[in-house]
């Protein structure tokens, strides 16, 4: 790095405006990204919390996606999934429901599932599950409705009593409620579910064969997901995260080809004194090193100082705003963009290869 | 030590071929400074572009310490040019970003092992020194006047002791005073060092300082004032010719 640290120190200008780019476009990087995380978790950490290693919804109609908001399934397709598959399921019930705390009103979104399936609002295994008429709220929706343990909610006009609060989780932005799996299929059909619904959805737990799996499908008309596809049965998650995501993947190409571009314009400036250093016996490998150890340090001091900021600001935001600070959030997209920013560099520095060292001699500099 | 054995070099010219050097033939010998001149278009440049190992001729050989330098592969005459040869540009071609005295250094810093990078170092200093230039190893490029760059030129191509020195037009961008000290810089660095030196240039104004003449017309040798140096005589007889 003998030439590229003495040019750094001689073209400050430029390189700081172009750490200052990475650093810009890091910041970017970093915030949507924790934002992402943030918004994926307000969406989908309850599901997470799932107890399963499937999950099956009714089959949708009219050639539309699978979708947890739409399902609705009955105890007999629920016995003919279990009886086909020969898996363990366990039904759960899901509704996003407008809950009324003396003058307070505010979403929730109640789950209903077996003991044990982890469909409660957090993973405390003390608190005891909700029997008939109770109810145990998360943090946020006790704090939502200004509610407490043992006081009474009210439900589409039915009182459920505070049983405890606890946990966090969230489902499609809403926070979790939990209920026992009687009280939610009461309150389902008063919501508007057909007669007779037993649950939204299957956990299907044992990892049972395709076969079975397919049987399972065929014998209770429902569609398994496992995986990313269990979380895509949420609708807003699959077009939030597709927005963030493809707004992140844009922001990483655009650095890779300002990087790229930039390095492209001062290889072409430097190409005389390349040529030069090669007619008197540079190898074009250590001019290459040299100059990638150039971009690589640029890089690095801008998103150095990107998730610097990143940090800062994110750790002030975090209790205000659905944004998460983590390494996967902060370091993650920092080396990738180190590693698209170099790769951007490296195509720079083709020419570094081309350039004929013969052009130093005469007067054709 | 480099001997030119029947150097023939064509370059492609549209349907054509045009000769540029034709079974050009030359040993000068160790210490000297030979000056190479002749009209535009003579094939002096393409002397020195084959004689750099940078341009491989059609037939012939360059022996440079013994070694047909002509059959190397890019890579080992990449090393060569780092260890056994030294170019003195006809600009001074410094790199803008350097100090004089890194410079000297950078090459040897980018490739070198630390010994030879610790070596460099120690003889940029020297080289400096030696080319008065001492007080002005900390400046850059712009800091310099154009003789003050060239004299840089000349230190940096002795770094690494090469034992041939290739020299283009090194007064074409200078007045004549500072063309003169340039000149007699390297014939004294030639003697000193014990570098054989090949000059090309235009200006026989300093001719008398060199140990041998060549001119050369349409790549061949037309005239050769031999080992023995060069009289102001025969350099009137040269120009007469050209």
């Amino acid at each position: 790095m003998f030439v590229a640290l003495r040019d750094l120190g001689f073209a400050r200008g430029r390189f700081t405006l172009i750490a200052s780019v990475v650093a810009l476009i890091t910041l970017l990087v970093g915030f949507l990204t924790g934002l992402t995380g943030g918004l994926a978790g307000q969406n989908v950490d309850s599901v997470l919390s799932w107890k399963a290693d499937r999950l099956a919804v009714a089959e949708p109609t009219g050639g539309t996606d699978p979708q947890l908001a739409t399902s609705t399934l009955t105890q007999q397709q629920v016995d003919d999934y279990a009886k086909a598959s020969g898996a363990t399921v366990s039904p759960v019930g899901i509704s996003q429901v407008s809950a009324t705390h003396g003058d307070v009103t505010g979403g929730l979104a109640l789950m209903a599932g077996t003991p044990g399936a982890g469909t409660g609002p957090g993973a405390d295994a003390d608190t005891p599950a909700p029997t008939k008429g109770e109810v145990v709220l998360s943090e946020d929706a006790a704090d939502a409705l200004g509610a407490a343990t043992g006081d009474e909610i009210n439900v589409a006009g039915q009182d459920l009593r505070v049983s405890a609060v606890t946990g966090t989780g969230h489902y499609a932005h809403v926070p979790v409620a939990a209920v026992d799996l009687s009280t939610w299929r009461g309150l389902a059909t008063r919501l508007g579910a057909p007669h007779g619904t037993a649950a939204t959805a299957l956990l299907i737990t044992g990892k049972p064969d395709k076969d079975a799996v397919a049987a399972g499908d065929a014998a209770a008309h429902t569609v398994s997901l496992s995986g990313l596809n269990e979380l895509t049965a949420i609708g807003s998650f699959r077009s939030e995260i597709g927005s963030l995501g493809l707004m992140i993947g844009l922001l990483l190409a655009i650095s890779a080809l300002v990087i790229g571009a930039f390095f492209t314009v001062w290889t072409l400036q430097r190409k005389g004194d390349i040529a030069v250093l090669r007619a008197l016996g540079a190898p074009v490998s250590a001019l290459r090193r040299d100059a990638l150890g150039q971009a690589g340090l640029v890089l690095v001091i801008g998103i150095a100082l990107g998730l610097a900021v990143v940090v800062a600001v994110g750790s002030v935001l975090q209790g205000s705003l659905p944004f998460v600070l983590s390494p996967l959030t902060t370091l993650g997209p920092g080396l990738l963009m180190a590693v698209l920013g170099l790769i951007g560099a490296a195509a720079a520095l083709r020419s570094v290869t081309h350039t004929d060292p013969l052009t130093a001699l005469g007067s054709n500099r | 030590m480099i001997t030119l054995k029947n150097l023939t070099l064509t370059y492609p010219d549209g349907a054509s071929r045009v000769t540029a050097l034709d079974d050009v033939t030359l040993a000068p010998g160790a210490g000297t400074l030979t000056g190479i001149t002749g009209p535009s278009g003579s094939g002096k440049s393409s002397l020195l572009a084959v004689a750099s190992t940078l341009v491989r001729p059609d037939s012939g050989s360059v022996l440079i310490d013994g070694e047909d330098v002509t059959k190397l592969s890019d890579k080992d005459a990449t090393r060569l040019r780092r260890t056994s040869l030294g170019i003195v540009f006809q600009q001074s071609n410094l790199v803008p970003s350097l100090t004089a005295r890194d410079q000297l250094r950078a090459v040897t810093e980018l490739a070198g092992s630390r010994a030879q990078r610790r070596a460099a170092a120690t003889r940029a200093d020297e080289l400096l020194e030696a080319v008065g230039l001492s007080e002005q190893a900390g400046l850059r490029p712009h800091q310099l006047s154009g003789g003050q760059r060239q004299r840089v030129n000349i230190a940096r191509a002795l770094v690494t002791d090469p034992s041939v020195l290739l020299v283009d037009e090194p007064t074409s961008a200078l007045d004549s005073v500072s063309g003169a000290a340039v000149i007699d810089l390297i014939a004294d660095l030639t003697e000193r060092t014990g570098t054989t030196t090949l000059l090309v240039t235009h200006d026989l104004q300093h001719a008398p300082r060199f140990d041998r003449l060549v001119n050369l017309v349409d790549g061949r040798i037309t005239a050769d004032t031999g080992a023995d140096g060069v009289t102001r005589e025969a350099v009137e007889t040269m120009t007469r010719a050209a």
